[in-house]
C-alpha cells in the first residue's frame, strides 16, 4: 500500500525504540514529520533503576538521532509507567531520576502515566508525577487502562483535577466510544490509538470524528513491539478523506491538535520541521557516516536530512 | 599540562555570551549561577538553558580567538552557541573544592545528558577544573556514535592532544578518518604523530587501494616522520595518483621525512617543493581543499 498524505502529519504516540528503520522510511514517505515517543513498558519489567536511566537517555539521545536520519523530528514524554509503578522499591529510585530528564530539550510532557491495575501504588506514583508536571509546567500524557477502562479513565481525570491541573494540559490516551464523551465534556484532550484488529479501528475512528467533530481529538498509532501499525495515522487520514470528512478537520486530528496540545511544553515549535534546513547542514556534512566500506553515499535533495550517526 | 584560570575564562565567556543573548537571558543565568547550589537545581538549570538563553551562534572576532588562546592554549570558542556558553559557565561554577565530588557530579551530568549538553560538556573539558581527572571521560567521548558529539571531542578541542594516552588518541584520528571528519581541525595533530598510527594507516591505505577506492590525502598528514622502506612504496604510489591533492600530500610527506629516497623524490617535483618552502602548500591547505570538495 502506498499512502501519502496531502499535508504533514504528527504521530503523537509511537514507541520507535521497538521499530525498524523501514518503519521510519515508510512513515516519512507517508507524510509524518514529527512524532512523540512516550516512555513506557518495554514488554518485560525492568528490575534496576539504571535501566530506566538508560532508557530515558535513549529516548532523548539515540532514538532522536535515528529519527532525524529519516527526516522525522522526534520528541518524547518522560515518566514512570503505571505497570512498573507497582514495584515500589524500584519506583522510588525512578522518581529520583525523573527531574534529571523532564526539563530536557524536546521533552514535551510527563508521560505516559496513569493507571493499569488501578492499585494504590499506581495511584501514588501517578499523583507524584502530576506534581512534577505542574512544577515544570509540562503537559501530561495519560495512559488509560485496558481493563475497566471507563472507570480508570474517569479516575485519571478526577485525580488530575484534584491536583489542580488544567484539563487543557492533559492528553487522555487510548480512548474509545465509551470514554470519548466524558473526556471531551471535561475539557481534556482525547487521543485515539488506531490498532489493527483491535481497539480503535480506522472505520470506527471515522465515525467518531463525524459524531464529535475534530476539536480536541487526535489520533496515534501507539505502535510498539506488539502487532501494531506505524502507518496507522496516515492510513486513517486517507480513510477520513475518502469518507468525506473535510480536510481542515482531518488536519486537526492528525496534526494541528497534537501540535497545540504538546506545543504547550514550549519544546515543540512547528519551525523544528518546517525550517529543518539549517539544522540539517551539520547532518549533511556527516552524510557518509552510516555507510559501510565501499557503499555509495546517498545524494539527497537539499531538504532531505541524512545521517548524523557514527558507527 | 595547560590549565586555565577559571575566573578569567568565566569573564571572557560572559562577555561573549552578552553579545549572543538578551539581557533577560543574562539575568536568568546570573540568577541560576547564584542559586543553583544544590545538585538537582543545578541539573535543572543546565537542561533548561536554551529556553532562556537561546541558541544563537557566537560572533567571534580575531581578537576573541587570540584572547581564548592566551587564556588556555588551543581553546577556541568559534562555532560555539549561546546555550553552549551558558552551560559551560554553569559547569565552571559548580562548587569544586573536592575533585572527587566535582567529578562525581560531572559524571552524573554526562550520564543523563542529551546531545547538545554533551557537545557543551566535551568542548568545555579543557577549561574545566581538574582536567587530569577527566581522561576516562574523554576516552569515552572518542567512542560516541553521535556525530555532533564526536566533533566536539575531536575537532578544535585541545584536550585530546594534551591528555589522551596514545591508544585513545590513535582511535580518535582513525575514527575521524573513517567518518570523513576534517583532520586539519584536530588540534595538535602533528605533535602526536606516531609509528603505530602510521602503520595502521598504511594498512588502511592498502585495504582501500585493493578495493579500488581512494582515501583522503589528509591521511598522510600523520606519516611524514615515520617513512621507512615499508611505508615508502605507499608514498611512491601516492605520487602516481590522479588527484592532484594526493600528489601534494606525497610531496609534503617527503618534505617532512629524512628518508633518503624521499629527499631525492622531492627534487623531482620542484614546483611543489617551492610551494611548500613558501608556505603556499601546507597540510591545512590540503585539508581545506578536501573539506571544500566534500561539502
Ligand atoms: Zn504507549
Amino acid at each position: 500500500m502506498n499512502i501519502t498524505s496531502p499535508f504533514p502529519l504528527i504521530d503523537p504516540h509511537i514507541h520507535m525504540t521497538s521499530r525498524t528503520t523501514d518503519d521510519y522510511e515508510a512513515m516519512r514517505r507517508a507524510g509524518i514529520v514529527a512524532i512523540i515517543e512516550p516512555a513506557f513498558w518495554m514488554g518485560q519489567p525492568r528490575t534496576e533503576a539504571g535501566t530506566f536511566k538508560d532508557y530515558y537517555s535513549h529516548l532523548i539521545g539515540f532514538e532522536r538521532f535515528r529519527s532525524s536520519q529519516f527526516g522525522i523530528k522526534h520528541y518524547c514524554t518522560i515518566g514512570l509507567n503505571s505497570k512498573e509503578a507497582n514495584n515500589e522499591a524500584l519506583a522510588e529510585q525512578v522518581m529520583e531520576l525523573l527531574p534529571l530528564y523532564v526539563a530536557k530539550e524536546g521533552v514535551v510532557g510527563v508521560g505516559e502515566i496513569g493507571y493499569d491495575d488501578q492499585t494504590a501504588a499506581e495511584d501514588k506514583y501517578y499523583r507524584l508525577q502530576l506534581e512534577i508536571a505542574k512544577d515544570v509546567n509540562l503537559p501530561v500524557q495519560i495512559h488509560t487502562p485496558h481493563r475497566d477502562k471507563k472507570k480508570g479513565t474517569l479516575r485519571s481525570m478526577e485525580v488530575a483535577l484534584e491536583h489542580g491541573i488544567d484539563p487543557g494540559m492533559v492528553i487522555v490516551d487510548h480512548n474509545n466510544e465509551e470514554t470519548v464523551k466524558d473526556v471531551l465534556d471535561r475539557g481534556f484532550w482525547a487521543a485515539f490509538t488506531i490498532y489493527p484488529h483491535t481497539k480503535m479501528g480506522n472505520e470506527r475512528m471515522v465515525e467518531i470524528v463525524k459524531q464529535y467533530g475534530p476539536e480536541r481529538i487526535m489520533i496515534n498509532s501507539a505502535a510498539d513491539w506488539g502487532i501494531s501499525d506505524p502507518l496507522a495515522v496516515p492510513k486513517t487520514v486517507a480513510l477520513m478523506l475518502e469518507r468525506g470528512i473535510p480536510e481542515e478537520q482531518v488536519r486537526l486530528v492528525s496534526y494541528g491538535n497534537a501540535l497545540a496540545a504538546f506545543g504547550q511544553s514550549g519544546q515543540m515549535p512547528e519551525s523544528d520541521w518546517l525550517e529543518a534546513q539549517p539544522v540539517d547542514q551539520s547532518q549533511k556534512f556527516s552524510g557518509s557516516s552510516i555507510l559501510r566500506g565501499g557503499q555509495t553515499p546517498r545524494i539527497d535533495e537539499p531538504n532531505t536530512p541524512t545521517s548524523n550517526i557514527i558507527r | 599540562m595547560p590549565t586555565a584560570d577559571q575566573e578569567s575564562v568565566k569573564n571572557f565567556l560572559t562577555e561573549l555570551l552578552t553579545r549572543a543573548t538578551t539581557p533577560q537571558g543574562i539575568t536568568w543565568l546570573e540568577k541560576q549561577l547564584a542559586e543553583a547550589q544544590t545538585e538537582s537545581k543545578f541539573f535543572q538549570a543546565f537542561s533548561t538553558v536554551p529556553r532562556f538563553v537561546g541558541k544563537k551562534k557566537l560572533e567571534v572576532t580575531e581578537t576573541d580567538i587570540a584572547t581564548a588562546e592566551a587564556l588556555r592554549p588551543g581553546f577556541n570558542p568559534q562555532g560555539w552557541t549561546a546555550d553552549q556558553v551558558a552551560r559551560t559557565l554553569l559547569a565552571l561554577s559548580l562548587p569544586h573544592q573536592s575533585p572527587e565530588e566535582y567529578v562525581k557530579t560531572l559524571d552524573k551530568l554526562f550520564a543523563t545528558a542529551d546531545v547538545n549538553e554533551l557537545v557543551a560538556l566535551y568542548a568545555a573539558l579543557p577549561i574545566l577544573p581538574y582536567p587530569e581527572k577527566l581522561v576516562p571521560r574523554m576516552a569515552e567521548g572518542v567512542r560516541t556514535n553521535m556525530t555532533l558529539v564526536f566533533e566536539a571531542v575531536a575537532l578544535q578541542n585541545p584536550y585530546p592532544h594534551d591528555y589522551l594516552p596514545e591508544e585513545a588518541w590513535n582511535q580518535l584520528v582513525l575514527k575521524s578518518i573513517f567518518t570523513s571528519r576534517p583532520l586539519y581541525r584536530i588540534y595538535g595533530l602533528e605533535n602526536r604523530r606516531n609509528l603505530k598510527l602510521t602503520q595502521t594507516l598504511s594498512d588502511f591505505a592498502h585495504e582501500r587501494w585493493a578495493a579500488g577506492r581512494t582515501l583522503s590525502p589528509e591521511v598522510w598528514r600523520n606519516v611524514g616522520p615515520f617513512v621507512d622502506e615499508t611505508i615508502w612504496p605507499d608514498i611512491q604510489k601516492l605520487f602516481t595518483q590522479p588527484n592532484e591533492l594526493e600528489q601534494q600530500a606525497a610531496a609534503l610527506v617527503c618534505a617532512e621525512s629524512n628518508f633518503p629516497e624521499a629527499k631525492t623524490m622531492l627534487e623531482t617535483v620542484p614546483d611543489l617543493k617551492a610551494k611548500i618552502a613558501s608556505g603556499e602548500l601546507t597540510w591545512n591547505t590540503i585539508g581545506e581543499a578536501v573539506a571544500a570538495q566534500s561539502v
